[in-house]
């Protein structure tokens, strides 16, 4: 047995920062950040955890689905910011929600949340799992390097929630990793040991950007292809792709490459920003609340990113 | 022939007209990016399957096409 998806939810720190609010901080204005990225403005967290966003959009998504937390069989985030290494951010969305489930954080930047997807439908697969709740929540905020004006105008904070439960809506997926940090790399806090003879690094974000693009365009016309391929249809047959809102015009060069045209792709970058994990969930709860959804379709999300790595799956409906 | 080709994916990525470039054609003046060069060089890769690194591209576009040709050989 597989999954479908039966509810989703998405949740957003209540400050915005604008293009004109960064402008006042970096040398950067609304002109350069919306051609060269396509982002006006993101929420950014203040008081908000990643835990508390990832709560609310968990809680979304299963008044969607009618599912109560009690017969949830597993909880997985999806996270490169959790609050804590200990305990896990399902952990405490587990806890809050009043869940007894198993609950534990997976991580592979940006496509995390694809790799938690495949990793909830091995549990399907075992027959251990009938209900489950995979959510992508990042405070992406708190590994920024806020002087960096080519990395800080990029991203925004939030969670995204799905609630799966049995079924055939899962109808194809992949996964990939090319390990190194030489495009991505977000260094870890270092820990004080005085033991310790490693170079202490700035825990924030570094993107070799012209790479970064390449790849993730690649990555994304690739999975399309491929997977479309194992089904048996064309890429437009897909009623809808959910693409990693990384940069609007990573979105369009993919678009043009696949000769699609871009009303295919759900697009929410300009207010959300690049979510890393959060992105994908939070894009389809965005296709899902806003109506054009119907049963039946068919919905192709990837991500790609840090790792490097990329994933991607078709749903139906 | 390059130069036609070229000049149709430039024009495709920057909003220039196509006519008015030509080999002389200063590759800043078309207001080119480093997100604009990455485009370029990707949709020359698929037309020549030839992989050009952003920082080799040269100054004009006659740099660029001979950048294409000895990267053909």
């Amino acid at each position: 047995m597989g999954f479908q998806i039966s509810g989703t939810g998405s949740a957003f720190p209540k400050k915005v920062l604008t293009n004109e609010d960064l402008s006042r901080m970096v040398d950067t204005n609304d002109e350069w950040i919306m051609t060269r990225v396509g982002v006006s403005s993101r929420h950014i967290a203040t008081e908000e955890s990643t835990a508390d966003l990832a709560t609310e959009a968990a809680r979304k998504a299963l008044e969607e689905a009618g599912v109560t937390p009690a017969e949830l069989d597993l909880i997985i985030t999806a996270t490169i910011t959790p609050d804590a290494v200990c305990p896990t951010v399902a952990g405490t969305v587990q806890q809050r929600l009043g869940a007894s489930c198993p609950a534990f954080d997976i991580s592979s930047a940006c496509s995390g949340f694809l790799f938690a997807l495949e990793t909830t439908n091995g549990f399907f697969a075992s027959g251990k799992v009938k209900k489950a709740l995979v959510i992508g929540a990042e405070r992406i905020s708190k590994i920024l390097d806020w002087e960096d004006r080519s990395t800080c105008v990029i991203f925004g904070d939030g969670a995204g929630a799905a609630v799966l439960t049995e079924g055939n809506g899962y109808l194809c997926s992949e996964l990939m990793t090319a390990g190194g940090d030489s495009v991505i790399k977000i260094p870890g806090f270092g820990g004080t040991s005085p033991f310790s003879t490693l170079e202490p690094e700035k825990p924030v974000i570094f993107m070799e950007g012209q790479e970064t693009f390449k790849f993730a365009v690649n990555a994304l016309v690739d999975h399309i292809v491929s997977m479309c391929g194992k089904l048996g249809i064309e890429p437009a047959a897909l009623d809808h792709i959910v693409p990693h809102q990384a940069n609007i015009r990573i979105i369009q060069m993919a678009a043009r490459k696949l000769k699609l045209p871009l009303e295919k792709f759900v697009t929410d970058i300009e207010t959300v920003g690049n979510t890393a994990a959060a992105s994908v969930p939070i894009a389809l709860d965005d296709l899902n609340r806003s109506g054009r959804l119907q049963k039946g379709d068919l919905v192709a999300m990837t991500a790609f990113g840090g790792g490097l790595s990329s994933g991607g799956c078709i749903l139906r409906w | 022939m390059i130069l036609e080709k070229l000049k149709e994916i430039i024009a495709d990525h920057t909003g220039e007209e196509a006519d008015t470039i030509t080999a002389e054609t200063a590759l800043a003046d078309l207001g080119i990016d480093s997100l604009t060069t990455v485009e370029i060089l990707m949709d020359i890769e698929d037309e020549y399957g030839v992989a050009l690194q952003a920082g080799e591209i040269g100054k004009t576009v006659g740099d660029l096409i001979a950048k294409i040709e000895e990267a053909k050989q």
